[in-house]
């Protein structure tokens, strides 16, 4: 199924169009992308550590302060993203943002909020893991595989 | 009223005319810097209404109300709507359509939807079909987002080459009524796909189809782009612009130069407001024409333009399938009558 076949047009000149559009094709800027995610999500990290040692000092040992922290920041990102303020957090910081767990808030409040014209049942209901719902498959079968090779290693 | 065919796919109307436009966009497009040109302007994206589906509705709704008031008309003056728009199943069009009751056409062509609504209409027209047609499109940039790709509040980065669907809505009155402005010939464009899969890049997908519609309506009227003021794409964008520019000359030794212009690239001021390409949408065509256009024809300032809107002609699912995106262009052209003539 060539395209040429399909459009009756000389192939080269496909071939010609398609090369000097990806010569100069405006490309993403790389270096200041990485930049900003570093500080994004470096701020994140550095604002959930300091929610961490709050707890700590509050007497939580540094494992059991681990799930307030998490709770808290979750909170965060699903304050942000109602407010309107996450999506334009990401659209600077980009993986900076999207990767923390605030931005696994922001992908599953935002479809929450996106969908609930269509109805609790088929919109917030059927369509609120639309974007985390990768993460948690793919995440879930990682976590599976793991835990039999541990099993089969015989470590505990 | 008659219909010449010449060539392929391209006839010459006579006893066809353009009469009153109107174009309503929301906010964005009123910061841009055609905003002087659009008969209102949304101060908001219309939150107002329950969904943005139904802003879309009332976007376009405003524009036939606008237009035919302008016309001194009522819908029971209007013979057959002619129109389309992104959604699915084209509800925007449809269901804006149950309000008016009007013998009403749908169309569907993504972004060219507004010339092959024009094309199909004027082709009716001139054969002594209807005497009045309202060729409308419409576009809102959140329910295009929607559909096409993430949940509003979703966090996520826009490349360079992505567009921006316009917030916008164009409609005019098509008339055998002798008015200024007539259909001079159009051409109806065929599918074409050179095999470009991004959808972050529609550019890409639409040139060709965009240059080849162009060509191929030259060639049929035996006329060179020396024969126009402007030749308009509806949404290549700044990258797309280069890219027709080059394919044109490349491929075809036709050199179009600054009489080619785009309706999305024109919309937005590109650098300021973030747009990215430029905009998008059946609507940015629709109401780029629809506004600044068809007002300079008016004037005088320009006499004779060819429009040839662009569309991307993908789905969702069919992107994520791995297809690849045709695209489509539809051209028409619209001359100013002289005095005298």
């Amino acid at each position: 199924m060539g395209i040429d076949v399909r459009n009756k047009v000389n192939p080269d000149r496909i071939r010609r169009f398609q090369d000097y559009a990806n010569r100069i094709r405006p490309q993403k800027t790389v270096g200041i992308n990485l930049a900003w995610a570093f500080l994004v999500g470096g701020a994140i990290s550095l604002f959930g550590q300091g929610v961490m040692w709050a707890f700590e000092h509050e007497g939580f040992s540094s494992q059991a302060a681990a799930t307030p922290t998490s709770i808290v920041l979750v909170g965060m990102g699903a304050l942000l993203t109602g407010l309107g303020w996450y999506d334009r957090i990401v659209k600077r910081g980009g993986m900076g943002g999207s990767l923390p767990i605030t931005g696994f808030a922001n992908a599953i409040v935002a479809p929450a909020m996106e969908y609930r014209s269509e109805g609790l049942v088929l919109g917030i209901g059927a369509k609120l893991f639309t974007v985390a719902g990768p993460v948690l498959v793919y995440g879930m079968a990682m976590a599976f595989l793991v835990g039999v090779a541990r099993y089969l290693l015989g470590t505990s | 009223m008659a219909v010449q065919r010449s060539g392929e796919s391209s006839y010459q109307i006579e006893g066809v005319y353009l009469g009153q436009t109107a174009a309503v966009v929301g906010p964005k497009e009123g910061e841009g810097p055609l905003a002087d040109w659009f008969d209102r302007i949304w101060p908001d994206e219309g939150t107002r209404y329950p969904s943005y589906e139904k802003a879309e509705q009332a976007l376009l709704s405003e524009a036939e109300s606008i237009a035919l008031d302008k016309s001194n008309m009522t819908w029971s003056d209007v013979d057959v709507v002619v129109g389309g728009d992104l959604l699915d199943q084209l509800i925007t069009t449809n269901f804006d359509a149950r309000s008016h009751s009007r013998p009403m056409l749908g169309v569907f062509s993504a972004c060219a939807s507004f010339t092959e609504g024009l094309a199909l209409a004027s082709l009716i027209l001139g054969q002594g079909g209807p005497s009045t047609a309202l060729v409308t499109a419409a576009s809102h940039h959140l329910s295009a987002e929607r559909q096409f790709r993430f949940p509003l509040e979703l966090g996520y980065q826009r490349s360079p080459t992505a567009s921006w669907t316009a917030t916008a809505s164009g409609v005019a009155v098509l008339s055998t009524r002798r008015s200024d402005l007539r259909i001079d010939s159009l051409t109806i464009g065929r599918v074409l796909d050179w095999g470009s899969h991004d959808p972050n890049d529609m550019a890409s997908a639409m040139a060709p189809a965009a240059v080849d519609t162009m060509v191929r309506h030259l060639e049929a009227m035996g006329e060179t782009q020396a024969h126009y003021d402007a030749i308009v794409t509806g949404d290549l964008g700044r990258f797309g612009l280069t890219l027709a520019q080059h394919l044109a000359a490349e491929e075809y030794h036709v050199s179009l130069g600054e009489k080619l212009q785009d309706c999305g690239e024109m919309l937005y001021d590109i650098q300021q407001q973030d747009v990215h390409n430029g905009g998008s949408g059946p609507g940015c065509s629709a109401g780029v024409f629809s506004g600044y256009f068809a007002e300079n024809l008016r004037s005088g300032r320009l006499h004779r333009i060819l429009l040839v809107a662009t569309g991307a002609l993908f789905s969702p699912k069919s992107y994520q399938q791995g297809e690849s995106i045709p695209g489509i262009a539809h051209a028409i052209a619209i001359t100013r009558q002289e005095e005298g003539q």
